[in-house]
């Protein structure tokens, strides 16, 4: 990773003598990838085996097949948003504003910021200095929180859950199987099976505690990252590793578990989420609709969109923003000058913060929205304040943008030795139960490992499968095409396999 | 239903009444369509009758009517999206590209995305910037979406009809110049296919290929070169995806001599794929190159100058010369 990004971060460097130049190196791919980080790991994946050697022989040019392509988003990121806004305040800075802004450490972006903040004292507000100056960029204090980091059970004026101890013990062995499963697919992706992951690690409890609030024919929008809703939701937890192998780009039918397929475009499935839950409302049905996203899509535009429709509409969708602090590498701070859930009060329906290391509050907030979107009073948003404990995904490195001694902070929070924390002080598990869903744990990562390593490839002529409903005649053409052009494979006279053929 | 003679603009909007009486899934939303009836009234008095659950006033954002009609088509309706005008697609293009155009790919088939997306395109009314465009090659060239274009009033009336039918995406580009040409429209009679090419006028020296705004203008053409002694062909293809190759290299075959006309750039637009592919099929009959007649490689001109843009009566024919002095 870090010999071919740096050449192309001084790469990007040289050519970014002025501002334009230097935001149009940082967007424009490969340069922008592999400054993040992105790309270089992708290049070492593993190829697809070659099916047979007629077919490697001609098509030497394969070997850019492989299936770990950098996700989509790295290509796109803000980068130059925050660039493009800073220029014309200090248009003679413009360039070393697109240079420290985008990879700058914590330290540094404070400089930045300060800096720019004087340049533009006149227009902007002045809660960011001050946002930045505490490191978070929001306020701790408006959390909603049923159980403090060290286990211990308070009460919400508002929210609150009545659980069993079954109920409990069901919620903490959900978190550590989702995350065995998490591990499991870091270590596959390290051994070559998977192309990519992004890891939920440190996000149980938001997910784990939002899942368990829905109701079976509730409906799911998810990002890319849900694998403990999708746990919460039964879908088989083998095939969400599908688009992440490379043998598909989702793969498993939405409607059987109300989970729609993982979206990489960030903020593109709010919208559905929304049009989705105005389809809820005209069929007059009872049930809710959640969307998933993050604290970076929320400076999407259809994220805004979004808002906008589900409240004019008054539509049963919940939006439940994770917000793990961290777009990449860019803070929460470069994403809003608010703490997130306060923009609900600007489109017209409620906003809450959760502590979204507290999967009893997770819950209690969810359960208290999707009841809410149910008995017909519209949209609410959730911001669960979390933290994305591991990096963006497996071809990200977030020690060049944040620091071990916030990580550290952020483990003493950690959602799973909280509840067990709590389980153990008021002894509603024993011992025995602990080791059971550890071994439990151990199956999962074995099952998980075994279904990766049998996972068939597709058929090659799945290129051309499911493209349309109805069908096209392009498609049927080229596809009767390339079939001819594979099959001449068998037919060509130095292909040694063809030769028993013929004879 | 008797045959009447109707605007384009009004056969788009009987068959959209007719689509919506016979499914109560099929939903029309957009800017302006309820109470205006949109800004070219071709969803007039369709609120009134379906009520504001079906005929849908949305805020004025594209990303977000396009996004939310691929939810309501996730939930089991049909929904027909109307985008007010050409240059106001662009917000919505993420959507319908890495959205709508390859959803029912990525579910492997498991779920389809019947939404129709209405764009009155092109230029020839005077209007302003942002209001005359023609981006059909931005859409043809994305797998997953079908684009189709009629040209005149009973094609309208049939393929709207088909395209709220078809499971897949399609990109319903009417041609607003010709909102008020009038034509007979039989709604009992038996519709082409959605997707095939038709023979819009018989002829033998040379093959005008066009769809939507410019067929007519190829029809005049061909008109006029009769008068010359030529006699030109004209192809209506109605769809840009996919296209109807078949129909057009029979007459092709035919008439050894092809040009293209429309509206939109002629730099890697529709006609430059059409001549590529014809070329292919048809390298040995050809007797001239395949000719484009298109805009230039610039912005679409203020008003005044749209004139001399578009493709007329004079400049296909002097593109049919070039073609027949080969």
């Amino acid at each position: 990773m870090t010999v071919e990004s740096t050449a192309a971060r001084s790469a990007a460097r040289r050519s970014g003598t002025g501002g334009e130049r230097a935001t149009r190196a940082a967007t424009s791919g490969k340069a922008a990838e592999n400054g993040k980080g992105e790309a270089p790991e992708s290049a070492s994946a593993p190829e697809k085996p070659r099916k047979t050697a007629a077919k490697a022989a001609k098509a030497t040019g394969s070997a850019a097949k492989s299936p770990a392509k950098a996700p989509a988003k790295s290509a796109r990121k803000p980068a130059s948003k925050s660039t493009a806004k800073a220029a014309p305040k200090a248009p003679a800075k413009g360039g070393s504003a697109a240079k420290t802004s985008p990879k700058a450490d914590p330290k540094t972006r404070t400089r930045a910021g300060g800096a720019k903040a004087k340049t533009s004292a006149k227009t902007s507000p002045k809660t960011p200095a001050k946002a930045r100056a505490n490191g978070s960029g929001q306020d701790e204090h408006e959390l909603v929180q049923l159980l403090t980091p060290e286990g211990e059970r308070v009460s919400h004026p508002e929210y609150d859950v009545d659980l069993s101890a079954e109920e409990i013990q069901g919620l903490y062995r959900d978190m550590v199987l989702t995350r065995r499963f998490d591990a499991e697919a870091t270590a596959l992706q390290r051994q070559g099976e998977l192309g990519l992951w992004a890891s939920l690690l440190g996000q149980e409890a938001a997910q784990i505690g939002s899942g368990r609030a829905l109701h079976p024919d509730d409906y799911v929008f998810p990002t890319y990252r849900e694998h403990g809703v999708a746990w919460c939701r039964d879908v088989d937890p083998t095939m969400l590793l599908g688009m992440f192998r490379g043998v598909n780009n989702g793969g498993w039918d939405p409607n059987s578990n109300n989970f729609h397929l993982y979206t990489i475009v960030i903020g593109s499935q709010v919208l559905h989420a929304t049009g989705y839950a105005m389809g809820v409302a005209k069929d007059g049905a009872d049930s809710a609709v959640i969307a998933y996203f993050g604290d970076g899509a929320s400076s999407q535009g259809d994220v805004a969109e979004a808002f906008t429709f589900s409240a004019v509409y008054n539509a049963p969708v919940v939006f439940f923003c994770q917000n793990n602090q961290w777009a990449i590498s860019e803070p929460t701070e470069r994403q809003s000058r608010v703490p997130i859930y306060q923009r609900a009060q600007g489109f017209g329906f409620p906003g809450v913060r959760v502590d979204g290391n507290d999967v009893l509050a997770c819950l209690a907030v969810t359960k208290a929205a999707v009841e809410r979107a149910r008995a017909g009073e519209g949209p609410m948003l959730i911001e669960a304040f979390t933290y994305r404990m591991g990096a963006h995904t497996t071809s990200d490195d977030p020690t060049r943008y944040r620091t071990d001694e916030e990580r550290a902070a952020w483990e003493a929070k950690d959602p799973i030795q909280r509840l067990r924390s709590y389980l153990e002080n008021e002894n509603l598990a024993d011992a025995a139960f602990f080791a059971r869903i550890e071994e439990e744990s151990e199956a999962m990562g074995r099952h998980v490992r075994e279904a990766i390593r049998t996972m068939p490839d597709p058929d090659t002529m799945a290129i051309f499968e499911n493209v349309y409903a109805d069908g096209h005649a392009l498609v049927d053409e080229e596809r009767a095409q390339f079939a001819e052009y594979q099959a001449s494979f068998a037919t060509e006279p130095d292909s040694g396999a063809a030769a028993v053929e013929v004879n | 239903m008797a045959v009447q003679k109707l605007p384009v603009a009004k056969a788009i909007n009987l068959s959209l009444r007719t689509a919506m009486e016979n499914d109560s899934k099929v939903l029309v939303m957009g800017e302006d369509v309820g109470k205006l009836g949109g800004v070219f009234r071709v969803t007039d008095g369709l609120q009134k009758d379906f009520g504001e659950d079906r005929v849908i006033d949305t805020p004025l954002a594209e990303s977000g009517i396009v996004g939310t009609a691929i939810g309501l088509a996730l939930r089991g309706y049909r929904p027909v999206v109307e985008i007010q005008f050409d240059g106001f697609v662009f917000p919505a293009y993420d959507q319908i590209v890495t959205q709508l155009a390859k959803m029912h790919a990525r579910a492997l088939g498991k779920i389809k995305l019947p939404v129709v997306i209405r764009i009155p395109y092109g230029g020839g009314i005077g209007a302003v910037e942002h209001h005359s465009e023609s981006p059909e090659a931005l859409f043809a060239h994305v797998a997953g979406l079908k684009c189709v274009s009629p040209s005149n009033a009973a094609d309208a009336y049939w393929m709207m009809q088909q395209a709220i039918e078809s499971d897949d995406p399609v990109i319903f580009f009417e041609p607003k110049r010709r909102y008020w040409d009038k034509a007979e429209v039989d709604p009992s009679a038996i519709p082409a296919p959605l997707h095939s090419a038709k023979i819009a006028r018989q002829g033998s020296g040379l093959t005008l290929a066009a769809y939507g705004p410019m067929v007519k203008v190829c029809l005049e053409a061909a008109a006029a070169a009769e008068e010359e002694g030529n006699s030109l062909e004209v192809v209506d293809l109605r769809s840009m995806s996919p296209i109807d190759f078949d129909t057009l290299q029979r007459s092709v075959v035919k008439t050894r001599r092809l040009v293209l006309v429309h509206e939109a750039p002629v730099f890697l637009g529709t006609g430059a794929e059409i001549a590529a592919r014809i070329t292919e099929r048809c390298f040995y009959h050809l007797e001239a190159p395949v000719l484009r007649v298109g805009g230039f490689h610039a912005p679409y001109p203020p008003a005044r100058l749209e004139d001399e843009y578009l493709p007329n009566l004079d400049r296909v024919l002097d593109a049919v010369d070039r073609a027949l002095a080969y």
